[in-house]
């Protein structure tokens, strides 16, 4: 018979001082863990992270703030079942202190303001119903009228049951206004976290001009349980993971969560808004990347980040400028091409 | 969850809660099953019987053919359409050969190559809707079934001509919607639509995969369900008792709905065109809206504040952080729901 002892390590502290790490079962102190951005400090695995530490790691301090904070869900099926729709809204409303799964609103990273849109997966599983499509959409239609990129953290499990088609529908509402982004010229980073599969990835989380995962990420459309018990295959190594979408071509960069911030920004910085405005449109400078571009956008950015931006401009021209001359001027809007002459 | 008298956004909600008594169960499953009727008429069982001179077009000039979806140019009274639309088979060895009508990435990315050519050339598309869902197994998430699909709905939601979509059997998630997007969405009296199977609904919130009539009844997937939700715009009724009966007059239903659809839709100008649909996929699902104050940004507090709240000295505000409002908290449990 095991002997126990009444004073044990175990018992020292307080039950939910330690969370064992599921990828290397050391035993983390959550305080450390906190302070290493929820990643364990002795493997790398990255614990999932809610909303609010999500913004500190991404926003510039105190800059995010808040929009449409009081979207709230109805029950438009009266969804039957042991526990009610309502009741399960209030669960996770108690659980996570969220009104719903998503949240999104205004912040800047490192000085790029954006629109940020941000999901809960501790919130019903991060489930996409009309609220959480209603944030999204808005999120990017804001992106669209303010002329800010637009950034969106997913996490979910997909659409949400309880409110049938019309939380499939949701795909459709979250992914039109990315024609409008794509026509106006306004970029979306999606950033795919821990884990995002069913319908929020095959929707808007899937679309993204850059899309950026965090590392062992559980990325998929259908769970990997429902994937091996339909087809009955031994699933290969590594399934499903952000590696393995990087591999594939799905995901344009896996990215530590401690590089995020850095690498958000850079991507902010490279890929800036295009340059908005009747006369671009008009004599081909609207996205123009050379000086004259970068120059006629000045107006526009006056106190944002301008120099880095020029800076970047007349590096890529510069690097254009060495290359065959009739692809240069193919490539190049005519009035840019006339300039360097 | 505050107020109920609040001005209402979105759609108008059903009245009354549905009685999810046993005839109800019953009702909706014998719905399903219909919908899954092995003699259902399937696309390529109606193309011939609504079109004149289908031509079905092969690939997604990427990987392959995807025999679990055709499509191709066809007359409608003398005017060319793009048909879309899931092909199932009508027997065990047909069914094999179609994948039970789940189309793989590159079905949806063939979807994709044959709307961008009625773009093109103004071609009104039109898409039949039979699928249980995309297919879920590893081939496919290697090459990017969520992509593929989320392109598909991408593509619709802004392709400048006329779609009208038809639910045929089953309208099953995402594998639907990804053809499934367009300006009026016409459905058979027996066809059904929902986010998720009824089986892998009753799976994953009671983890008991035989009480699908029950999830079928919850998710309200009927046709006539899905008329009052404000999904589908209209239903064909279907002769005697299915669609299964008699393959021509279901089709000559059909077509009728079809040409009076397209006519109503031909006159609008393309920008109105796009902008009903756009408008229609934001009305998409109520909610309520409170005035609601958003929750005050949280700074990292200064020294003097730091010192403050450490010597509690009066006159110091204690503001949370946004890690103070939506903490980290445990790890969530994996069975979280989300189709």
């Amino acid at each position: 018979m095991p002997i126990k002892f009444p004073f044990s390590r175990r018992r020292a502290g307080p039950a939910d001082a330690w969370t064992k790490c599921p990828s290397c079962d050391q035993q983390v102190f959550n305080r450390q863990l906190e302070r290493n951005l929820r990643v364990c400090p002795t493997c790398g695995h990255h614990f999932r992270m809610g909303i609010g530490e999500r913004i500190e790691l991404l926003c510039d301090e105190g800059s995010f703030v808040e929009r449409d904070a009081g979207l709230t869900s109805v029950d438009p099926l009266q969804f039957v079942d042991q526990k009610p729709y309502p009741e399960r809204i209030e669960a996770a409303h108690a659980k996570t202190g969220l009104s719903e799964a998503a949240v999104w609103g205004i912040g800047s990273v490192d000085g790029h303001p954006v629109a940020l849109g941000l999901f809960d997966f501790r919130f019903m599983g991060g489930s996409m119903g009309s609220v959480v499509g209603e944030k999204v959409a808005r999120c990017l239609e804001t992106a669209l009228t303010e002329r800010i990129p637009a950034v969106i953290v997913a996490a979910s499990g997909g659409a949400r049951m309880q409110e049938g088609t019309l939380s499939l529908l949701q795909l459709a509402k979250t992914t039109a206004p990315l024609v409008r982004l794509d026509e106006a010229g306004v970029p979306f980073v999606s950033i795919l976290t821990d884990p995002t599969t069913g319908g929020v990835l095959a929707s808007f989380a899937s679309l993204g001009d850059v899309i950026v995962a965090e590392p062992r990420a559980l990325i998929g459309f259908a769970g990997a349980r429902v994937a091996s018990g339909t087809v009955g295959e031994e699933l290969p190594e590594g399934f499903q993971t952000a590696e393995f979408l990087l591999e594939h071509g799905f995901v344009d960069l896996v990215v530590p969560r401690a590089e995020l911030r850095a690498t958000l920004a850079r991507i902010l910085r490279l890929l800036p808004v295009a340059v908005a405005g009747d006369e671009g449109l008009l004599d081909g400078t609207a996205r123009a990347w050379g000086p004259i571009g970068a120059l006629s956008g000045f107006a526009e950015r006056v106190g944002g980040a301008v120099s880095e931006t020029i800076g970047i401009d007349a590096q890529a021209g510069a690097a254009a400028g060495n290359g065959n001359g009739s692809r240069e001027h193919l490539a190049e809007p005519p009035a840019e091409a006339g300039e360097r002459r | 969850m505050t107020a109920t008298n609040e001005p209402m956004t979105g759609m108008s909600l059903p009245a009354e809660p549905p009685a999810l008594d046993q005839a109800a169960i019953d009702e909706a499953w014998r719905r399903v099953r219909l919908a899954r009727h092995a003699q259902r008429p399937r696309t390529l069982d109606l193309v011939p019987r609504i079109f004149d001179d289908f031509c079905e077009l092969h690939g997604d000039r990427a990987f392959r053919d995807d025999p679990a979806l055709v499509g191709g140019p066809a007359l409608l009274d003398g005017r060319p359409v793009m048909v879309i639309g899931h092909q199932k088979g009508n027997d065990t060895e047909s069914n094999i050969a179609r994948n039970f009508g789940s189309a793989h990435p590159e079905g949806f990315r063939k979807a994709q190559r044959l709307m961008r050519l009625a773009d093109k050339l103004g071609l009104p598309v039109v898409t039949f809707l039979d699928t249980a869902g995309a297919f879920p197994g590893p081939a496919a998430e290697e090459r990017g079934q969520a992509e593929a699909i989320a392109s598909s709905i991408k593509l619709m939601t802004g392709l400048q001509v006329p779609i009208v979509v038809v639910i045929v059997g089953e309208g099953g998630s995402g594998g639907a919607l990804a053809i499934g997007v367009g300006d009026r969405v016409v459905a058979l009296e027996n066809a059904v639509y929902s986010v998720i199977s009824p089986e892998g609904c009753a799976a994953i919130l009671w983890r008991q995969p035989e009480a699908a009539p029950t999830a079928a009844a919850a998710m309200r997937m009927t046709a006539a369900d899905q008329l009052e939700l404000g999904v589908v715009d209209r239903i064909v009724a279907e002769p005697g008792d299915g669609a299964h009966t008699d393959h021509d007059r279901t089709a000559a239903s059909i077509k009728t709905a079809l040409r009076e659809e397209l006519e109503r839709l031909a006159g609008l100008p393309t920008d109105q065109l796009l902008a009903a649909r756009y408008a229609r996929l934001r009305r998409t699902g109520p909610y309520r809206e409170l005035g609601e104050a958003p929750v005050e940004p949280a700074q990292l507090p200064s020294l003097r504040r730091r010192l403050g709240r450490i010597l509690r000295l009066p006159g110091v505000p204690r503001r949370p952080r946004w890690s103070e409002i939506w903490p980290s908290g445990e790890a969530a449990t994996d069975d979280e729901e989300g189709a």
